[in-house]
């Protein structure tokens, strides 16, 4: 610390600096600082690659298991399965994706960095979205792998690329949507352990009381009745229909609002609770 | 350098020092649940000094400099920062204040270069400035050659460089600096008192937190001293430490029924009352000079009080806190 040895500088004039202080931040501003603290997310997963056992491992075991467990007792066989079975897993494990956001977002906060981010002139929604923009490589990898895997045990898409590749951004873009309460739980819980208890019990009754695994008419009315609003549901139908069809459905659109309303929501939600934390 | 600024020893105002306050409180209060972390305090910090907030640990030190920085959300009574409402304006507030805290608030899994890159684009300076900035910091706080290693590698002492270096990138006009130096050893923190000192030869305003006198002497134009999170006393570091004494002559009576005779010694040789520490038989004596010790010394022995024990001493926060308040630093708490 050779302070003495810097080169001298003109000196620091408080007044000017009030008269040039910006009132609030720019639409701009906070797209350059959501990168920028995307950036650093990125950064973050390449170093600690053990954040992608859960991506990587997921689909392939998942798809394995669930095909041999229930391909015979719900569609005779293995096969005919896949088809119904893989956009189910698809919508499983993009979920279970975003529930790691809030957890890791939790985490996160409870560093000392987050009181620089804090004490900065940014955005106040940039800490949040930042790690959400990077974790869409980790459902890019996860809906790659399902599908990877789907096609390994035999699944035939009749969909063809185009439909795979509709459903896998359909998918995402829903992640991304939903990691939106996660975040929010994420700002309103004590510690990061408790954002796990508090994700699990939101992500259990969604992914398993949906059509991801099972045809709805096999279901009781009461509990189909659930089912049948879940968007969850709604993903795994949409996702179906443009694998296995090509085929752009109502459902594509009834998720795509689903998606819109849940973020209209809790965006706004979890920026209010992460202000409150301070 | 010009002969005028070379003559002027008493410590002068500093280039850039105005009348105008950097930050002016009144009343700021803080509490928590039932707890009055910060019960009322006003500061008054002129713009190019550095001031010191004195306090033991659990004062409301740190919970006051966080509701400044933004960080903590103000209870009750007002804070301004030349002349912006800091509760009304607080991204204008954050475009004026930089913040290093007490524990390093940098990313552990970036490196010192990454850190000093990140928080520039954060700020909006563009690429190729931000490239520069890291480099001139990393250059000018000794981080070089640890630029581009992992922070967790890093010595407490170089997170706490890095930290400064992360709060200086925009040449904030103020910076806060809770417990600088807390946990560094001798040589660094002399090092960071430089640094300090540096920063307001530059005109920048300092507002510090320290729980030591010699830290708040060494660089603070004025002190307030907090406890409870009440200001107890503010002033210059000399005017308090003649409240308290230059040094501090301690006393462990082998007999402690002879306290009274002890007592009765001091009161005759420096004409002031000793202060009885809780511990039976212990004495602290506020001297002037250090050379004093001796007089009471020889007067205890011609009175022949024995000693089991005595030692001259810097006063210590201790001895401030009860020349201050009449009680230590642990008591009530």
């Amino acid at each position: 610390m050779t302070t003495t040895m810097a080169p001298a500088r003109e000196v620091v004039r408080a007044a000017d600096r009030v008269a040039a202080a910006r009132r609030r931040v720019t639409v701009g501003e906070t797209l350059g600082q959501t990168m920028t603290m995307a950036w650093r997310a990125l950064k973050k997963m390449l170093r600690n690659p053990e954040q992608f056992f859960d991506v990587a491992l997921q689909p392939i075991l998942f798809t394995a298991m669930f095909a041999f467990i229930f391909g015979g007792a719900i569609s005779g066989d293995v096969e005919s399965y896949l088809p119904l079975m893989v956009p189910g897993i698809l919508a499983q494990t993009v979920l279970t994706t975003c529930m790691a956001t809030g957890t890791q977002l939790r985490e996160d906060m409870e560093k000392g960095v987050f009181d620089r981010f804090k004490s900065l002139p940014i955005a106040r929604i940039a800490p949040l979205a930042g790690p959400m923009v990077a974790d869409l490589l980790r459902y890019t990898i996860a809906a790659t792998l399902t599908f990877g895997m789907g096609l390994v045990m035999g699944y035939r898409p009749g969909g063809g690329a185009g439909g795979v590749l509709a459903a896998i951004l359909l998918a995402i873009f829903t992640g991304w949507s939903l990691a939106w309460v996660f975040t929010w739980v994420g700002t309103i819980a004590r510690s990061a352990q408790a954002v796990q208890g508090i994700s699990m019990m939101i992500l259990f009754p969604l992914t398993f009381l949906s059509n991801a695994f099972v045809p709805v008419e096999t279901l009781p009315g009461w509990l189909a009745a659930f089912v049948r609003v879940n968007p969850v549901s709604h993903l795994v139908t949409a996702a179906r229909d443009l694998a296995n069809g090509a085929l752009v459905s109502g459902e594509v659109a009834w998720t795509l609002l689903a998606c819109l309303i849940v973020i209209a929501i809790f965006a706004p939600l979890s920026v209010r609770s992460y202000k409150r934390h301070m | 350098m010009s002969i005028t600024e070379l003559g002027r020893t008493d410590g002068g105002p500093a280039p850039g020092v105005g009348t105008d306050p950097a930050v002016r409180t009144e009343g700021l209060v803080k509490t928590f649940g039932e707890h009055r972390a910060v019960d009322g305090i006003d500061l008054n910090v002129r713009a190019g000094e550095i001031f010191g907030v004195l306090g033991p640990n659990g004062a409301g030190k740190t919970t006051t400099l966080r509701m400044l920085a933004t960080l903590l959300k103000i209870d009750a009574g007002r804070a301004e920062i030349f002349g912006v409402d800091v509760a009304g304006n607080p991204h204008v507030i954050r475009q004026l204040v930089g913040v290093t805290g007490q524990y390093a608030s940098v990313d552990e899994n970036l490196t010192a270069r990454e850190n000093l890159w990140l928080f520039s684009r954060l700020q909006g300076i563009a690429a190729p400035r931000a490239r520069r900035i890291a480099a001139e910091l990393l250059g000018r706080f000794g981080l070089e050659e640890a630029a581009d290693k992992a922070i967790a590698q890093f010595s407490g002492g170089m997170r706490r460089r890095l930290d400064l270096a992360a709060s200086l990138i925009t040449r904030p006009p103020l910076i806060f600096l809770d417990e600088p130096t807390t946990g560094l050893d001798p040589r660094t923190r002399g090092q960071m008192w430089d640094t300090i000192r540096g920063l307001v030869a530059q005109g920048c305003t300092v507002l510090l937190t320290t729980q030591y006198l010699d830290e708040a002497d060494q660089l603070a134009d004025r002190v307030a001293v907090i406890d409870h999170g009440r200001k107890v006393a503010e002033g210059t570091p000399d005017e308090l430490k003649t409240a308290v004494g230059n040094s501090a002559l301690q006393l462990l009576l082998a007999d402690p029924d002879e306290v009274p005779a002890a007592v009765e010694v001091v009161r005759r040789v420096l004409g002031s009352e000793p202060v009885l520490s809780p511990e039976r038989g212990r004495l602290n004596v506020a001297l002037d000079q250090a050379d004093l010790a001796g007089e009471v010394l020889i007067a205890l022995r011609t009175a022949g009080v024995s000693i089991s024990s005595v030692s001259v001493a810097k006063p210590s926060l201790d001895e401030v806190f009860l020349a201050l308040t009449g009680h230590g630093t642990e008591e009530g708490r």
